[in-house]
């Protein structure tokens, strides 16, 4: 059932970032040259995201728990690490270069151009090489 | 250039906060794109792994979505320079998951809770992006 549900949410979220134009990285980049052709709609999405999620939660965690699970999982740490400001600096780097963030990398894998081909196993690797080291590094806190 | 689109891309984002929303009234998880894709890989720690696999499952699925409502086919420019694309992709990779999250975990999802660590995170990787396609676009490039 939970799959079903995820496939469902999965799916919204992904048609979400297509419509938005998020899932093209040329609008991606043009947001991101504000010095040059630049493009102001992935504010927008940015905004709209934040509205619906920012009233949603609310509402939701108004609950004891979720409709499946004991309890909602939220992220307890609050204290501002290493980890926290480099993780982001080599992420929006990536971000700048390449033009996908995770979630429009898998959305565009299907329409199967040769960047994104390239992009979304490079992506999984970096993922997977960055929860070994941190296990590593740091046992079981990851 | 790419064309100026407030409304859709407002309507898109609107999407995602819903999509993030239902998540965490269906399960009390976090809809974070790198946590989902992250770990999809060993080792597991929980029993998630069908929920994340239906969401990523539908992320891939959403343009083929789009595409049977909508019946046109989807713009989308990405870079053909597949060794870029790896070396862009292994830092979406590696950083989203150093960091514990990207766009939608610190940025959507994380600023709806008011999170001051998603705040540091989005500022980090949104500051690294812009310095990013500004050196390519107006420094290297220009």
């Amino acid at each position: 059932m939970s799959f079903l549900v995820n496939l469902a949410l999965g799916l919204l979220f992904g048609v979400g970032l297509v419509v938005s134009g998020m899932a093209d990285p040329a609008k991606v980049l043009n947001f991101l040259d504000l010095f040059g052709t630049w493009d102001p709609s992935l504010a927008f999405v940015m905004g709209g995201a934040v509205i619906v999620a920012f009233t949603g939660y609310r509402l939701v965690l108004r609950r004891q728990k979720p409709i499946v699970g004991s309890r909602f999982q939220l992220p307890a740490r609050t204290d501002i690490d290493a980890r926290v400001i480099a993780g982001p600096a080599i992420f929006g780097i990536g971000w700048g270069l390449g033009g996908f963030c995770p979630g429009p990398a898998l959305t565009a894998l299907g329409l199967g151009a040769a960047g994104t081909l390239a992009f979304v196993p490079a992506m999984l690797l970096g993922m997977w090489a960055a929860r070994l080291l941190g296990d590593t590094l740091q046992p079981r806190a990851a | 250039m790419t064309e100026f689109t407030p409304f859709a891309s407002l309507a898109g984002g609107a999407m995602i906060g819903l999509s993030a929303v239902l998540l965490m009234l269906w399960e009390g998880r976090i809809a974070g794109i790198s946590g989902i894709a992250g770990r999809l890989l060993p080792p597991y720690r929980d029993d998630a792994f069908p929920s994340r696999l239906g969401f990523i499952i539908g992320l891939v699925a959403a343009p083929f979505a789009v595409t049977l409502m909508s019946g046109g086919a989807i713009v989308q420019t990405v870079s053909s320079n597949v060794a870029l694309m790896t070396i862009a992709g292994l830092l979406v990779g590696f950083g989203s998951v150093w960091g514990n999250g990207c766009t939608s975990g610190h940025g959507v999802c994380g600023l709806s809770r008011l999170s001051t660590r998603s705040l540091v995170a989005t500022a980090v990787f949104m500051a690294t992006a812009f310095a990013t396609v500004f050196l390519v676009r107006h420094v290297i490039g220009g």
